[in-house]
């Protein structure tokens, strides 16, 4: 399976199916799609880094462009959703070629100028990006070199590059600026062989908290996101949501539209918006519409959808291997047979779905919040019957995208309202569409067999995920039997068993496999009468792991007891694609049971070497905080396709006063290359609120979110 | 539609005079008939602050005030903060330290501490928490934006004093 078919898989379940027909999903997917696999991460090093069908471009100059008064200009696919790449590529680049990281202007998601991407998602910008970006800056620097050489008529060798400029050394009066060596053109010449990227203990620029220029464009309003876009003439446009996913148009009545001057109104077939030339107008002829629409049963719900989720059966996906499991459960004394379920998760992000299109019989321009520009752009031509390349997608600032920003449905409505009336239109999804059309992190289940022997070791161990998909699934305990398998992945839809859309959440599938097996592991070791750090330690040998999770011990100060020692603290280690976490908590849980208060969270992690330490520690707070909303309350109601949490009223996401005190420990690696850094800091949260939940009170719950009802039912 | 009026207010200290219909949001005539965007819309029933700007000292949900409500009265967008190039202390302790991510919910943010320092100049950390409830932030900036509305209060504390 390929990149491009991965994020056709996401973006056909993103798209709202009311605003599709069914053979249009059949032609977007082509044949041949399917399932999420196991190897991701080779998948995505080889595709992202050669490109599976389409990769990053060879060329040097699709990456950068040195003007003629000096400064350059830094193009990538990636776009800045708030993770700080602003600052950290641009490290990158600095790091490799010569220049000063403040005359690096960065430009984000621009399908004409920027090289190809498969999408912001997956913390991959440093890992996978990050390289073809530094490969870039090293060719053009010794493409410099050369070209320094033969203006300045001195040896290549005694050519010294810094700060931008060509000097030879020895003679000080020779020296040229780059931009005057480039003229601001694209450089012609390339290198048969290209030159090594520096090792991370020579990094200058990487590994310094270099400021994010976006600060303060975000500080003042100056910061443009799609819906400050304007153009002349533009259109602010609505389009009818039905009351269900599913729901057929049955009865409409457009008349009261011209109640409020200005207001058009579009149809085709089933799709029905309005448009005007004010945003708030808008909304008022939307509301004159009366439509109703022949429901769908409305089967599942959030309490029921887990046994059709298992019902459903998916083909299954062995992961691992090994071993004779029946030779394990003959060796263990000890048996564990768990389940484990999650909910729907919404994204929730602060800007809501938002694009701006301006659509023409030849081509199209959108400005379109989105973490997938290159799909966004393919989306686009297909459903307006043009050449990819007629479509250009441009990307301002996101507002938050956490893997829900990979589904472009408001572009859809925008580009089809836009072609109807002839002129540009924006959709801004209101919070009601917002929450309705997302495509949630999907329910799960989980269930893990396995086994103690005398010696208090992992014996054996079956996991099954249904739905989830394979991401974190795989174990890295010391199991001589073992086997892990995935049904299903975390895309999902209409199609699929899900009533809804479901998509990537910030570490798809991880947040659910970790959990499950964290948790299941704290059971473990409450069964062996062990402290759970102890129990982990004695059933590890990794050493990457075992150095984060004493790094994490002793900013914590760890104290061994066994569970529940009625303390609250919690402890979780994970592998996110590489990115080795291990996290402790303090919760405080008042008598009788919840809401809980999360007091502390130590988080230590290990990405290998960190290109901006404070961008680091930012992410891993803002991933802390989110993880603690799926941990509390976050959980998507709904009956059939219809949400019933359309607001924040109704589903609550943390706050002000949820903050814990939180202390990151960066630990130094600088044995790997630069690993992806966001979404590590989420994934543990369930696993590490569970637990420590299990030693404030004895309660074990093998859902999340942890509300004071369910902890208050286990305690009765 | 009814109630097209003139409606005469101050914008971020310059009277402005608007012809409209005074029953719209004041949220929607700022960010599309006024061209000020940095004011977002968040969520559209005052759940998320997004949309805070201050009306005669007090932080509001724009998204929720009729435009006629505001007649008469001071109104200070995010766009009307800065003095010139001199950014206001709140706006640069968000920045120094780093308590901004993807950015949206910041004018909101920063204009509801605005009013919280206005009514209480030297708040305790609770008084900080607590008047910032309201607003939410996905990307969890809320440890950071604490620290900074501390440090912009003692910074605005000792430019008075001086």
């Amino acid at each position: 399976m390929s990149e491009t078919r991965q994020d056709a898989e996401v973006n056909l379940f993103s798209a709202p199916a009311e605003a599709l027909g069914r053979r249009d999903f059949l032609k977007w997917l082509g044949p041949g799609l399917y399932v999420f696999f196991s190897t991701e991460e080779g998948l995505l090093l080889g595709q992202e880094a050669r490109g599976g069908g389409r990769g990053y471009p060879e060329d040097f100059n699709a990456y950068l462009r040195i003007a003629e008064d000096g400064q350059v200009t830094c193009y990538t696919g990636k776009v800045e959703l708030g993770q700080g790449i602003i600052a950290s590529l641009a490290q990158m680049l600095a790091e490799e070629l010569p220049v000063p990281f403040e005359a690096i202007r960065m430009v984000f998601g621009d399908t004409r100028l920027c090289p190809w991407d498969g999408g912001t998602n997956g913390s991959r910008s440093i890992k996978y990006f990050g390289p073809a970006l530094r490969a870039a800056g090293a060719e053009a620097r010794e493409v410099l070199r050369q070209l320094a050489a033969e203006t300045l008529k001195a040896a290549p060798e005694k050519v010294q590059l810094e700060k931008g400029t060509a000097s030879v050394s020895g003679d000080p009066q020779k020296k040229i600026g780059f931009g005057l060596l480039t003229r601001g053109k694209t450089i012609e010449r390339h290198l048969p062989k290209k030159p090594p990227l520096k090792p991370a203990g020579a990094f200058q620029v990487c590994g310094r908290s270099l400021p994010r220029r976006d600060l303060e464009e975000k500080a003042t309003g100056a910061a443009r996101f799609a819906g400050d876009v304007r153009l002349p003439g533009m259109l602010y446009g609505r389009v009818l949501r039905p009351p269900a996913h599913g729901a057929r148009l049955k009865n409409l009545d457009t008349s009261r539209v011209s109640e409020v001057p200005g207001a058009l109104l579009v149809r085709e077939g089933d799709f029905v918006g309005v448009v005007h030339p004010k945003p708030d107008l808008a909304d008022k002829a939307m509301e004159r519409i009366r439509a109703e629409f022949d429901l769908p049963e409305l089967r599942w719900d959030a309490q029921s959808i887990h046994e059709h989720l298992l019902a459903a059966g998916p083909r299954e996906n062995v992961l691992e291997s090994r071993g004779d499991l029946a030779r394990g459960q003959a060796l263990a004394v000890e048996h564990f047979d768990e389940i484990y379920r999650t909910p729907y998760v919404a994204h929730a992000p602060m800007e809501t779905h938002t694009a701006l299109a301006q659509v023409g019989p030849e081509e199209a321009t959108l400005w379109i919040g989105t973490q997938r520009p290159f799909g966004a752009q393919e989306e686009i031509a297909r459903l307006l019957n043009l050449p990819a390349d007629k479509v250009h997608v441009i990307t301002p600032y996101v507002g938050g995208g956490f893997g829900g920003k990979s589904s472009i449905g408001q572009a859809i409505q925008a580009a089809r309202l836009s072609r109807a009336v002839g002129k540009p239109v924006q959709v801004a999804w209101t919070r009601e569409e917002e929450f309705y059309y997302d495509t949630f992190m999907p329910a799960a289940v989980v269930r893990i067999r396995s086994g103690l022997d005398r010696d208090r070791r992992i014996v054996y161990w079956n996991y099954e995920v249904f739905y989830a998909g394979d991401r974190s699934s795989q174990n890295f305990y010391n199991v001589p039997h073992l086997r892990t398998a995935a049904r299903g992945g975390w895309s999902g839809g209409g199609s699929g068993p899900h009533p809804f859309g479901t998509g990537a959440w910030r570490g798809p599938g991880s947040n659910t496999n970790i959990f499950a097996r964290e948790s299941h592991i704290d059971t473990m070791a409450a069964r062996a009468g062990m402290d759970p750090l102890e129990f982990r330690l004695r059933n590890l040998t990794d050493p990457r792991m075992i150095r984060v999770l004493r790094a994490a011990a002793d900013r914590f100060g760890w104290k061994p007891a066994r569970t529940p020692s009625r303390r609250g603290h919690g402890v979780v280690c994970l592998d996110y694609l590489g990115t080795y976490v291990a996290a402790m908590a303090e919760i405080e849980m008042p008598s009788g049971g919840g809401p809980i208060r999360v007091r502390r969270v130590v988080h230590a992690q290990d990405m290998g070497p960190v290109i901006n330490p404070e961008g680091a520690r930012m992410q891993i707070e803002g991933g802390i905080i989110m993880g603690l909303g799926y941990c509390l309350t976050e959980e998507i109601r709904f009956q059939g396709g219809r949400i019933d949490d359309l607001s924040f009223s109704r589903y609550e996401i943390p706050r002000f006063s949820w903050t814990p005190k939180i202390e990151t420990v960066l630990v130094d690696n600088p044995e790997i290359p630069p690993s992806g850094g966001g979404e590590p800091p989420n994934v543990g949260m369930g696993g590490l609120i569970g637990n420590a939940l299990f030693d404030a009170a004895g309660v074990r719950l093998t859902r999340f979110p942890f509300t004071a009802a369910r902890i208050r039912e286990k305690l009765a | 539609m009814s109630g097209e009026m003139t409606i005469a207010f101050k914008l971020n200290r310059r009277s402005v005079k608007i012809k409209a219909d005074g029953e719209r949001m004041l949220l929607w005539v700022l960010r599309d008939d006024l061209g000020l965007t940095g004011t977002k819309y968040g969520c559209g029933e005052s759940q998320c602050g997004a949309c805070t700007v201050v009306i005669n000292g007090e932080a509001v949900r724009s998204c929720r005030v009729p435009l006629k409500s505001v007649a008469g009265k001071e109104v200070l967008t995010i766009e009307g903060l800065a003095r010139g190039k001199a950014l206001h202390p709140l706006q640069k302790a968000l920045i120094r330290h780093g308590a901004i991510q993807c950015g949206f919910c910041t004018p909101g943010m920063i204009l509801n501490a605005y009013s919280l320092l206005n009514r209480k100049p030297v708040p305790g950390p609770a008084e900080i928490r607590e008047g910032m409830e309201g607003n939410l932030c996905r990307c969890g900036c809320y440890g950071r934006i604490l620290e900074a509305i501390a440090s912009a209060a003692e910074e605005m504390k000792t430019g008075r004093t001086r």
